[in-house]
């Protein structure tokens, strides 16, 4: 390079790269900060509203910082927040959900476990069928199946109750379960199974001993995606259940829609946060299997 | 046993490894086909009747179907889901790629926007609608934020507004899936060959060019992924709708769900209610079995 070539000005579209990419960087830190503050800012209403007594919430404004943090909405709406002229809150609810989420969560999860091994580590005839089969139950339309199986609870003696509510997550979630394990083991090298068949190990065995154990980091993916779809359910809640054996978001929805008097917007804030607080938390520390979870049951089916 | 019989007796089949596969599937593929398939059989029965608080097995034809498409709620619910399904769909998939362009670019502190824009996901819809509902509520939300700001003849009542309501279902929802979206088109991205970018800039391609020209073709199986996963969201949704306007002011927000279970569990209409969930079961299985067809016939072709 020759000192002529270094003394000469700067070409002129050098410059205006330079500044076009300092544009470009400032649009995109730009963009990406406003949609932080558009996903971050109910959570922020809610915690904040959540936090004010109703005279601060009619006399401030919506996104105010609360001035005389109180939690009194949040303890009214875990224990006396009412439904009509039931004032319990929500932990009734709360602990129905708890019993209903442990079984519909740990069933479905062992015999796609299960499933999810046989359907790929030993070859049968009709295999792909009996996938095809389960697969197409993950997109059921579940209001092509409320009616009838209204009435099979009722047959059972199940309506009404959280234990038509357990039958119904177990038996629809069997198809997510299976999809995932299957879609785990089918990347597993069969020469394993067979190994281990040589070894003298038997089928259930082989499940037991071998392909359970690697198939740890997908069962957390399962027992999440199990846990949050019905923590956060509506639908077969609302269908199935009744008075004081509904599951946590029917009660949220009860507690928020019953109208009698002023609305308090700070317990129904409250109650929204206690009732979302456990996916949230979830979310938090296992983030990246429920994630996981999240794109391989939309994205694959 | 001899191992060399070619013919393995019962015993040998009965406790071979396929017969104990077919042990362990039985249960789960019977009640799959009794409460997948022979439950939405059922419905269609029961579509056919003149069922009203319960089933009642006679039957009456269409009759339900011609009643349904006659009904001005029905052609309401059914306006609002194209309504509601095409700007969904068309904001969620413009912004979560351009989200997912954006993040990246190497750009700082990516794992902590890219959880904030994940979590609405782990929320229910329940209090997605109720935060909405609250900020939306003309009396006490945005609308008086910004009238207080001095803006006095701000409006911004959509809530209760019967034109306007079914567009606050569009932004939550958006609010809730953008986020999903930005995630699968940001692995998408990840997915293309670095090498790829560095050729096209020896070419003196810019990165817009670039995007647009090599690597959005190259994306064109996440968009149709992409497209599918909103469609079949949109077309259930149902407890966002019930939370944030209840399908109203009147019925001005329903969508084909809450009309099923309106006239299913509100009003004893069954059969009128089946009929309904019978034509939303129609479009879910036109829309899912082509795609799952062609994700099958990928996974065989990769196999390979």
């Amino acid at each position: 390079m020759n000192a002529a070539t270094l003394a000469s000005p700067m070409p002129r579209s050098a410059v205006r790269t330079d500044f076009g990419r300092l544009l470009g960087w400032a649009a995109v830190y730009f963009t990406l900060f406003v949609f932080v503050l558009f996903f971050l800012g109910p959570l922020f209403v809610m915690i904040t509203t959540s936090l004010k007594s109703i005279e601060e919430i009619r006399l401030g404004t919506l996104i105010g910082i609360p001035r005389h943090p109180t939690i009194q909405p949040w303890i009214d709406a875990w224990s006396n927040a009412c439904v009509g002229v039931d004032c319990t809150g929500l932990s009734p609810f709360f602990l129905n959900t708890i019993y209903l989420v442990v079984p519909a969560t740990l069933i479905p999860t062992a015999i796609g476990a299960l499933n999810g091994y046989a359907l790929t580590q030993v070859n049968f005839r009709g295999q792909n069928i009996v996938y095809a089969i389960i697969l197409f139950g993950c997109f059921t339309p579940y209001q092509a199946i409320l009616i009838p199986l209204a009435q099979t609870l009722g047959k059972l003696g199940l309506a009404g109750t959280i234990n038509g509510l357990i039958l119904a997550h177990v038996v629809y979630g069997l198809p997510f379960t299976t999809m995932f394990f299957r879609n785990f083991f089918i990347s597993v090298p069969s020469d394993l199974a067979k190994a281990a068949r040589i070894d003298g190990a038997g089928f259930f065995q082989t499940f037991r001993y071998v392909m359970l154990p690697m198939s740890l980091p997908i069962m957390v993916v399962v027992i999440i995606w199990q846990f949050t779809s019905i923590w956060n359910d509506f639908l077969f809640g609302v269908a199935f259940t009744s008075g004081r054996n509904v599951p946590i978001m029917v009660a949220l929805n009860n507690i928020v829609s019953s109208s009698t008097g002023e609305r308090p917007y700070n317990i129904d804030m409250a109650s929204a946060m206690l009732a979302a607080l456990p996916t949230l938390l979830v979310y938090v520390f296992a983030g990246k299997y429920f994630v996981r979870g999240l794109m391989a049951g939309s994205v694959k089916g | 046993m001899t191992t060399n019989n070619p013919r393995a007796t019962i015993r040998e089949i009965l406790t071979g490894w396929p017969s104990k596969s077919w042990l362990v599937l039985l249960p789960t593929l019977l009640v799959t086909l009794l409460v997948v398939y022979g439950y939405i059989l059922w419905t269609v029965v029961v579509s056919l009747t003149s069922s009203r608080f319960f089933p009642k097995y006679d039957f009456v034809g269409i009759e339900q179907y011609a009643k349904l498409w006659k009904a001005d709620r029905w052609q309401i619910a059914v306006d609002n889901l194209w309504i509601f399904a095409s700007l969904f769909i068309g904001l969620s998939v413009v912004a979560g790629l351009v989200l997912a362009i954006f993040l990246d670019q190497k750009v700082r502190l990516e794992n902590v926007i890219r959880s904030i824009y994940l979590y609405p996901m782990a929320i229910s819809f329940i209090v997605t609608g109720i935060a909405w509902k609250w900020m939306l509520n003309p009396g006490l939300g945005i609308q008086k934020l910004v009238r207080d700001m001095g803006y006095v003849d701000f409006k911004f009542d959509w809530l209760i507004n019967p034109k306007m309501a079914i567009y606050t279902i569009v932004l939550a929802a958006f609010w809730q899936s953008c986020g999903f979206v930005m995630a699968i088109f940001l692995a998408g991205l990840r997915g293309v060959d670095a090498e790829l970018f560095k050729a096209a800039r020896i070419d003196g391609a810019g990165l817009p060019r670039i995007y647009w020209s090599i690597v959005l073709p190259m994306l064109r199986p996440v968009f149709f992924s992409v497209i599918v996963i909103l469609l079949y969201q949109a077309l259930r949704s149902f407890d966002l709708i019930v939370s944030l306007t209840n399908g109203g002011p009147g019925f001005s927000s329903d969508l084909p769900t809450t009309f099923m279970y309106q006239y299913t569990f509100g009003r004893g209409q069954l059969a009128q209610g089946a009929a309904s969930a019978v034509m939303i079961t129609m479009t879910v299985i036109a829309i899912i079995v082509p795609y799952l067809y062609s994700e099958i016939r990928h996974e065989r072709r990769n196999a390979r």
